[in-house]
């Protein structure tokens, strides 16, 4: 008990290997903005361009992202969040724009969509343990039937410009409100991740279902909370996504889909790696957005778009069996 | 016949040579000798018997012929008076003639039997059209050989587990009967612990099966810890005991004694620490009528600060209670009660448990019990999440420090809590998982194997974290084939056969011998108590 110092002495000596490895990304983050300053346009290393485009015009990615870190750290895919964000924009359309409903009203029905998708998800996961992957791949089709259904395929416009004003007109140091409430919700699930027992529950039911279960925690009610929470967050970002355009399409909303997988696994090789984290996930959104907008400045069709996603993606969960497969070596 | 031999000598029989002649092999993992100098043979035709207890290198032994082990240089194996090269190269025991039924049986449920029985070829043969018609028509045919009632059709699913023994068994001597056509050798079957988990008809039929294959010349090596077994069906038998060849029994002429003396040895045991009787005491933690997997319904009393061991032959369900207790498996039936406190079983979630007092370390260390690539600290504070908060949330360097003076208390080495629990050893990981669970200070405590993989000197910290636990008023009750280890650390011994109590073992009893022995005959013994019950409820 009083001898604290001989289990310090691992700790304290700096691993430059271990510190190099956790900031990769933000490094890398920081040479990709280097490299466009130097070929891009001046107009791209100006604070307008980070505080419009780069910071401000990804909000709902970034929510999607942490919407989707939840069930993965549980151990599950939730690939029906991108249509939960468009089935939540859309209702949050016709229900504001096109019916006249107040929008704090049109909020409460686009969350309690976002509850039932999340419940009904997990019912099929866990009652049937059918694969996540499967199950969130049926939902995503169904719900995307029925946005079809609901606009008749058509875009609307009109959404109450107190919800614009609020998410992307008013600004602070020029970047959109939109920017902060995303990194205030990266700052509560980092919170709930790192300090508190609901985020220790999720980790180890992700890592080792039959250690948790063993260890007294109900395997089945923190999965079931995460997909929950997963559906609500996306249609949250639904939301911030029909803050954003004024209105919604009943398509676009789907390729938000493989850009928050991307960052979501880019994001689980730094800050903690081998963890899905907030922090890790909210540098890789801006990794992957500076990317982006560094390519069109320079004139790149935007077809590079996909192609830069899926090889991030496809990079980043090799980067992340690196690390794991090291580590199953025992080497720290 | 002379001919083909001149032709092809790789797998051509010699003359009057044993069927597998094994000579001087020994293996040894890091410093440790699993296998000492064994030398053994077998003839053509025979059922030869490897008997031994857990640890006496059966196990090892028949690694190293499927050559899953390379054994230490010096030793030497012939197959039918031809040398064959050591390390036996993975997968090539098959061409050479030999064939492995493990105790997994290595079928696919979902498959039918007849897919399950052609598999073998289907991974060897390149064939681009599978004849299915003629393949059924085949292993109908085997079927009948063997007298065996098989549906090909049926998924192996849905067979009970005697026959899915028997269509193993049955492949894998089809697998050396092709081989058989081929070079003319007969082959050789090893059946390793196949028993355990039939009931005595099935035993039967698997017998009858056996006696069938070495009527057709192949030779089998039958693997079991079950003397009885061993004596019905074998013509020799190798005893192994710690690694060495203990002697070779013609079966016929010897006796049950002399078999359970060669596989315990006549060492003396060094005296171990004194068993305390609590037989006057009522007990303080009670289970009646516990039941669930292999486990009929059980009930046994316990003692505060009594440590009870729980052993058996594989497939006895003494391994159950265990998981049964704590809600980690479903039970069939079963109360416990704690005190004043009188619960079903039943209905029991592993929280519940936790709640009442109860703790289980499982023996899969880093499959069931942690998380092996999550550190120390998060592993051990699991448990005690709620006792580590601050204002704000978790207390990390609460929790922290938690970790180090747990880790200071069970001297784990190197007692870093930041380290991931997969990168120390076997025994600091068990040492750090007891204390997870010891923190608690569980009125109960469940051990299922607490010492395997774990090197003797953690070993014996293992034992005296056990006792600590005991000495604060635990009860503790520890599943276990390590006789040993139960000597070293029980008050009392259950022994278990056919899912129930057949000995109780306690005081001066309570020495590995005398449980070895008890467990070799706990299968005659179960007899005895059904017929006892028998003439019980009749009177």
């Amino acid at each position: 008990m009083t001898d604290q110092s001989t289990g310090d002495a691992p700790k304290k000596s700096f691993n430059w290997a271990r510190e190099l490895e956790r900031y990769a990304l933000l490094i890398a983050w920081v040479l990709l903005i280097l490299f466009f300053s130097q070929v891009a346009p001046d107009s791209f290393l100006t604070w307008s361009t980070f505080s419009s485009i780069i910071f401000g015009s990804q909000a709902v990615l970034l929510v999607l992202t942490l919407a989707l870190i939840i069930p993965l750290t549980a151990g599950d895919f939730d690939l029906s969040v991108a249509a939960v964000l468009t089935f939540s924009a859309m209702l949050l359309a016709i229900l504001n724009a096109k019916l006249g409903w107040p929008l704090w009203g049109a909020f409460l029905v686009c969350l309690g969509m976002g509850l039932a998708i999340g419940l009904i998800n997990a019912f099929f996961i866990l009652f049937f343990r059918i694969h996540s992957l499967i199950v969130t791949l049926g939902t995503a089709s169904i719900i995307q039937g029925m946005i079809l259904w609901v606009s008749g395929s058509q875009t609307l416009s009109g959404v109450s410009n107190t919800l614009i004003e609020w998410v992307i007109v008013k600004r602070f140091l020029q970047i959109p409100m939109a920017f902060y409430y995303a990194i205030i919700l990266a700052a509560i699930i980092w919170y709930v991740f790192e300090y508190t027992s609901i985020g220790r529950r999720l980790l180890f039911v992700g890592r080792g279902r039959e250690v948790a279960r063993l260890s007294g925690i109900s395997v089945t009610r923190v999965r079931a909370g995460a997909l929950v929470a997963s559906a609500m967050l996306a249609s949250l970002a639904g939301i911030i996504n029909g803050g954003t355009t004024g209105g919604a399409d009943p398509l676009s909303g789907l390729t938000f889909l493989l850009p928050a997988f991307a960052a979501a696994f880019l994001g689980a090789t730094a800050i903690i790696p081998g963890r899905f984290n907030p922090v890790g996930s909210v540098i890789a959104v801006f990794f992957l957005v500076t990317g982006i907008t560094g390519l069109n400045f320079l004139g790149v069709d935007t077809f590079v778009q996909n192609i830069f996603n899926g090889a991030a993606l496809i990079v980043a969960v090799s980067a992340s069996q690196l690390v794991r497969g090291r580590e199953e070596q025992g080497i720290t | 016949m002379s001919s083909s031999a001149q032709t092809d000598s790789k797998g051509a029989p010699q003359a009057g040579a044993p069927a597998l002649l094994a000579e001087h092999i020994s293996k040894t993992f890091g410093g440790e000798r699993a296998l000492d100098d064994v030398t053994f043979s077998v003839a053509p035709g025979e059922v030869h018997g490897l008997l031994g207890q857990n640890g006496s290198g059966k196990s090892t032994l028949i690694k190293v012929l499927s050559g899953f082990h390379h054994p230490d240089p010096g030793g030497h194996l012939k197959i039918y008076g031809n040398n064959v090269h050591l390390p036996v190269s993975v997968g090539s025991f098959r061409s050479l003639g030999l064939s492995f039924v493990h105790q997994h049986l290595g079928l696919v449920p979902n498959l039918t039997v007849l897919e399950n029985l052609v598999v073998g070829d289907l991974a060897t043969k390149q064939s681009a059209f599978l004849n299915w018609p003629e393949l059924r028509r085949k292993a109908l045919e085997t079927f009948a050989r063997f007298d065996l009632d098989l549906d090909p059709q049926k998924p192996v699913a849905e067979l009970p587990q005697v026959e899915r023994a028997l269509l193993a068994i049955v492949r894998a001597f089809e697998d050396i009967r092709a081989e058989h056509e081929e070079h003319g050798v007969p082959g050789i079957l090893f059946l390793d612990e196949p028993t355990p988990f039939l009931p005595k008809e099935g035993v039967e039929q698997l017998f009858t099966l056996v006696r069938g294959i070495v009527r057709e010349g192949a030779s089998v090596i039958f693997v079991s810890h079950d003397v009885d077994e061993v004596m019905e069906i074998t013509t020799r038998a190798t005893v192994l005991r710690d690694g060495r060849v203990a002697g070779t029994l013609v079966t016929e002429e010897a006796t049950k004694d002399e078999f359970i003396s060669m596989i315990i040895g006549r060492k003396v045991e060094p005296y171990q620490a004194v068993p305390q009787d609590f037989s006057a005491k009522a007990a303080d933690i009670s289970i009646e009528n516990l039941s669930g997997g292999a486990l009929t319904p059980t009930s046994l009393g316990l003692h505060k600060g009594e440590v009870v061991g729980l052993t058996g032959l594989i497939g006895s369900g003494f391994d159950e209670i265990p998981y049964l207790l704590f809600g980690a498996r479903q039970a069939a039936s079963g109360q416990i009660t704690i005190g004043e406190d009188v619960v079903d079983v039943t209905t029991t979630k592993p929280k519940d448990a936790i709640d009442r007092g109860l703790a289980l370390l499982p023996a899969d260390r880093l499959g069931a019990a942690g998380v092996g690539e999550l550190t120390i600290t998060d592993n051990m504070t699991l448990p005690v999440l709620p006792d580590l908060r601050a204002w704000f949330g978790l207390d990390r360097p609460g929790m922290r420090n938690r970790a180090q003076k747990l880790g200071t208390e069970y001297d784990v080495r190197p007692n870093a809590p930041v380290m991931k629990l997969a990168s120390l050893s076997g025994g600091n990981q068990q040492k750090v998982l007891l204390a997870k669970w010891l923190q608690t200070k569980p009125a109960l405590l469940l051990l299922d194997e607490p010492t395997q993989g774990v090197d003797v000197g953690a070993r014996q910290q293992v034992f005296g974290a056990i006792a600590q636990a005991s000495e604060q008023g635990s009860a503790v009750i520890c599943a276990s084939t390590d006789y040993e280890q139960l000597s070293q650390i029980c008050d009392r011994v259950f022994i278990f056969a056919r899912g129930q109590i057949v000995q109780e073992l306690r005081g001066a009893d309570v020495t590995k011998d005398r449980i070895a022995e008890q467990t070799l005959l706990s299968l005659s013994l179960s007899g005895a108590t059904t017929a006892a019950d028998a003439t019980g409820a009749n009177a």
